[in-house]
């Protein structure tokens, strides 16, 4: 493992550790809490183990760190997700593919700025 | 760096397509996720473990029970172990501290201390808690004496730990809801001690 380790890990996040009450803030962006509320949602609905995505999760997190992958924790988590939801058969790489398109047009649309 | 917001940027689209296609395919709703989210950002947090350490501390039955099976126990006060994941509880002692760490990923008792800080799920916590405890705990400020027996407890989807810190002097006259606030999250995860209430 090459990746660069923080000299003083406590110093990695601002210091919010004081739990006075519940209403902590645990998402960065609103995208991440989709992704956490559907990984969840999906293993409440039985259709897998939460062992199942742990362990796909954990796979992700070697496979990006022994690559130096500087990708975020929810980038991997989301990563994680879509290989086991196509792995269980519910849609296809094909389908999941289609639709980021989709999305990503829609997106240069609005925004008029590519950086090339 | 423009490769990582690329990266952001494609998981964000990723995770909206992921939702729009199971909701389309009719595997969930909206509602749903947005129950889940919910739940976690507003309801569930530490203030639940602190209710479990607060009153393990008043009350020695409630403490056995506790340390002989975490998850029954703390269901009792209403808290459930999410994913049905079983809850080990470790007492900390004068003479034996210990701390909670996933290596591999990022198990941590959801039901009582709520979503991990960002620290808890970084490579340099996740490498070093168990190779080196006592540096690490230096880094929290945490300087432990040599005599003290540091145990490292590497969690995993199935088992999930949650630390019983000490009660600290000057509290014998508290009561269990005057010791809920003194319960610090990094406490219950053993970075941390709980100081004794300022005069």
């Amino acid at each position: 493992m090459t990746q660069k380790t923080d000299k003083n890990i406590s110093t990695l996040e601002a210091r919010t550790a004081l739990p006075r009450e519940n209403g902590e803030l645990v998402f960065q962006a609103p995208w991440e809490a989709r992704a956490f509320g559907l990984a969840v949602a999906l293993n409440e609905k039985d259709l897998y183990e939460w062992r199942e995505f742990s362990s796909q999760l954990a796979s992700e997190i070697a496979a990006a760190e022994q690559n130096n992958d500087p990708s975020s924790y929810y980038a991997r988590w989301v990563a994680s997700l879509e290989e086991l939801i196509i792995a269980q058969g519910l849609i296809s790489r094909e389908q999941l593919d289609a639709k980021t398109a989709e999305y990503a047009s829609g997106i240069h649309d609005h925004h008029d700025h590519h950086d090339h | 760096m423009s490769t990582v917001t690329q990266t952001e940027t494609d998981a964000a689209l990723r995770t909206r397509a992921l939702e729009s296609l199971l909701i389309e395919k009719g595997l969930i709703t909206e509602d749903i996720i947005d129950e889940v989210v919910e739940k976690y950002e507003k309801d569930v947090g530490p203030l639940n473990g602190a209710r479990v350490v607060a009153r393990a501390w008043t009350d020695p039955d409630y403490k056995r029970r506790l340390l002989e099976d975490g998850r029954a126990a703390i269901a009792e006060l209403g808290f459930d172990s999410a994913q049905g994941a079983k809850i080990v509880v470790l007492e900390n002692t004068p003479d034996v501290h210990h701390l909670v760490v996933c290596t591999l990923c990022s198990c941590y008792p959801w039901s009582v201390l709520g979503l991990p800080p960002n620290w808890y799920k970084s490579y340099a916590y996740r490498s070093r808690a168990v190779r080196e405890p006592r540096a690490v705990l230096r880094e929290f400020d945490l300087d432990l004496p040599d005599a003290v027996e540091i145990r490292v407890w590497d969690s995993n989807s199935d088992l999930r730990y949650m630390v019983l810190p000490e009660r600290p002097a000057g509290t014998e006259d508290y009561t269990e809801e005057q010791l809920i606030p003194l319960v610090t999250r990094d406490a219950m995860i053993g970075v941390a001690k709980i100081a004794s209430p300022a005069k």
